[in-house]
């Protein structure tokens, strides 16, 4: 029925075998929009936020999705960039990947600002004192910087490029994706740099306080490292997730190993320093500040382990396995390295957000441990429901994949 | 957000954030300008009729 839309020499599930599995992540879609709407009509009081917890579930969604969505600007730097020729059969689905992670971080905030109407008022209004208002910025800016470097791909659409001014059109912003790609680095930099910034700014916090270059705490740095380093293997994990659904082969190994191996290299030296970092912080910083690393973990959910967890499992652990030629070669090697780098990285940010929220700042405080409402969930899964739906329309109309034709040829 | 706004002042943070910001906008406003305009000369001299 839709044959016509479907790009040439690739094959496609029945149409309504693809409407059905749509419907089914749609109802996730719909619970999603139920606690939107909830969160909207009836306010805040929806979630279990409170005073101890003004960032939660929602700032942590936004940074992990943010941090994975480095996967984009970082593989559009390596392609357009560094001229890592490669890496174009695989920088559409990082833009793809990334575009979705974008949305869906706006998504959720346009939700955790409570009156979004007023979204507006960080642009005319602008507190040009606050890291926030950096990443508002520049998150909003990289959105649209994305959304440009997915239009092409949209235009190569077997209808769409009949039109010859929308196939002059995206011939043209071929040719000055570089343009873009650099805009959007440097984009990146800034935001990713600025969520990290955040949390080591907060003197009041010792947990995640730490010292500064200039008016930068070293988490700026770390943050937009550990994207840069950890977003690849996000588009990794989704390539390969998207393999196994396809039941095809749709990126050449050449290709993956390429960019599994810089990533690899780069978590290596981000865990190193972050392996610095904190154990200055641990040794000097907090020291100073009248603190020991035992009072930040001594609580049941947030001990110890939980920093063994980031730096080795979810650090030291991807980055062996992705340095070495034997690991990355080795298909349940690179599946494990991807799933802990993802889950190494999405750890960092829950323990800068929400054990930031939790530990004691002063003698006779508690932990204050936190659980997130229905509605906070169903809010976020919704962008990764959203998500799905996207990149399945994408990949049956669009060519996403450039060497699947060659890989998967039709008799 | 513009040096006509009452809030406005010429001070380094609002030259470096509002900077960058407008800095950004140019470039890729500038970028998807001569994308368009350059799509719209190629089409009225025929060229994109005959497909990659």
């Amino acid at each position: 029925m839709d044959s016509a839309l479907i790009p040439k020499g690739v094959k496609r599930c029945p149409l309504p075998v693809f409407a059905a599995g749509i419907a089914v992540v749609g109802a996730v879609v719909l619970w999603g929009v139920a606690g939107m709407l909830l969160c909207w009509l009836k306010g805040l009081n929806q979630t279990n936020m409170n005073d101890s917890y003004g960032f939660a579930l929602w700032i942590w969604a936004d940074l992990a999705v943010i941090a994975v969505g480095g996967g984009a600007f970082f593989t559009g730097f390596l392609r357009y960039i560094i001229n890592k020729e490669e890496l174009k059969n695989i920088v559409n689905f990082a833009v793809l990947v990334g575009v979705n992670c974008y949305v869906g971080a706006l998504l959720i905030l346009g939700i955790d600002v409570g009156q979004p109407l007023r979204g507006w008022f960080i642009f005319w209004h602008a507190n040009v004192h606050s890291m926030l208002t950096e990443v508002a910025f520049c998150l909003s800016c990289y959105l649209g910087v994305l959304i440009i470097e997915y239009i092409p791909l949209v235009l190569e659409n077997r209808q769409i490029d009949k039109v010859p001014f929308f196939h002059n059109l995206g011939h043209n912003m071929h040719e000055i994706m570089a343009v873009f790609a650099a805009t959007g680095v440097f984009l990146s930099c800034f935001h990713q740099g600025s969520l990290g910034g955040v949390a080591g700014v907060l003197f009041g916090r010792p947990f995640s306080y730490r010292e500064h270059l200039l008016v930068w705490p070293w988490t700026f740095f770390l943050f937009t490292w550990s994207a840069a380093a950890f977003g690849p293997c996000f588009t990794i994990l989704c390539t390969k997730i998207t393999e196994v659904i396809t039941g095809k082969k749709l990126v050449k190994d050449n290709v993956i190993e390429l960019l599994a191996k810089i990533s690899g290299w780069m978590i290596f030296f981000y865990i190193i320093a972050k392996t610095t970092d904190t154990w200055y912080w641990a040794a000097h910083t907090a020291p100073a500040m009248g603190f020991e690393l035992n009072d930040f973990y001594n609580n049941v959910l947030y001990g110890k382990w939980i920093l063994y967890a980031e730096i080795i499992v979810g650090g030291f652990i991807p980055a062996l396995i992705l340095i070495t030629k034997a690991g990355r070669r080795n298909p349940l090697l690179l599946w494990t390295a991807v799933l802990l780098a993802t889950f190494g990285v999405c750890l960092n940010r829950w323990v800068m957000v929400c054990q930031t929220m939790a530990a004691p700042v002063l003698p006779f405080d508690k932990w204050v441990l936190y659980s997130p409402s229905w509605q906070e969930v169903s809010t976020t899964i919704l962008p990764v429901a959203l998500g799905i739906i996207v990149v399945s329309l994408s990949y049956r109309y669009l060519p996403v994949f450039p060497q699947e034709q060659e890989l998967n040829p039709i008799d | 957000m513009f040096p006509f706004s009452f809030e406005w002042a010429w001070d380094a943070a609002h030259i470096v954030f509002m900077g960058g910001l407008w800095y950004a906008l140019s470039i890729v406003g500038l970028g998807m300008t001569y994308c368009i305009i350059k799509a719209t000369i190629d089409t009225i001299s025929g060229k994109g009729g005959n497909h990659h």
